[in-house]
């Protein structure tokens, strides 16, 4: 069901190499170049949160499925950091621009980009299942 | 963080040539940043065009270099590629931006 497996530990220079060895396979490599953009976004964001939030404490694994189904990406990924707070998501409210924030855009780009966005926390393990548009290039 | 730099007038133009600005590389962004624009100009303007991926660190590095100018300076952008114009335009920053389509637009027109 899973096309592709891939793990990082939780740094960012992992985590950008991670990024590039699954954007690099199948099926990441023959999207079309909007959805391998939304895919790189979406994946850029959520991997970076959880090096800098559920392992603000110190490094962990992190393990990342991606399963094809028609028109769009099943994804999955898995680290033993820290749980969400009140185990929610955050909401994802977007800075107001004028106000010049240096951050809090993460969540925002994530529920703009994704649907089917789930987290559950099972025993020490946080698991966030979403969906993302996989139109398939004829490249 | 490879960013090249040089005066086109009175204008600061400085080209990032690095293909990302991501989490594992937007504090050194800002560094050289800063010390870059450190020579006075009337104008400043980033040329995007190299960089073909931006995150939400590297967006906030990039607020935090405009903050570094303000109140005298405004950081122009030019050239961004598609995927950084998603994030600039789903995170409504291009809307504080001055955002030209390209380094020569960028020049041509008065800040």
């Amino acid at each position: 069901m899973h096309d592709v497996s891939i793990e990082m530990v939780s740094d960012p220079l992992s985590v950008r190499d991670g990024l590039r060895r699954a954007l690099g396979a199948r099926p990441f490599d023959r999207l079309a170049v909007a959805d391998r953009s939304t895919a790189e976004i979406v994946l850029a964001e959520v991997l970076n949160n959880i090096v800098e939030h559920a392992y603000a404490a110190g490094p962990g694994p992190i393990r990342l499925w991606v399963g094809l189904e028609p028109g769009q990406l099943c994804i999955r990924i898995e680290d033993e950091g820290r749980p969400m707070p009140d185990h929610r998501l955050p909401t994802g409210q977007l800075p107001t621009p004028e106000d010049l924030a240096e951050g809090g855009f993460g969540w925002h780009l994530i529920r703009s980009l994704s649907s089917d966005l789930r987290y559950d926390r099972r025993g020490a393990v946080n698991c966030l299942c979403f969906r993302l548009p996989a139109e398939q290039s004829t490249g | 963080m490879q960013l090249d730099s040089k005066m086109q007038g009175t204008t600061l133009v400085i080209r990032a040539l690095e293909d990302r600005i991501d989490a594992a590389g937007a504090i050194q962004f800002k560094e050289r940043m800063r010390d870059l624009t450190a020579v006075p100009s009337t104008r400043v303007i980033l040329d995007l065009a190299s960089v073909h991926f931006l995150d939400s660190s590297g967006l906030g590095a990039v607020v935090a270099v405009m903050k570094l100018l303000a109140p005298d300076r405004r950081l122009e952008l030019a050239g961004l590629t598609p995927t950084v114009e998603k994030v600039f335009r789903l995170t409504r920053m291009d809307t504080v931006f001055t955002i030209h389509p390209g380094l020569e637009a960028g020049l041509r027109q008065a800040g």
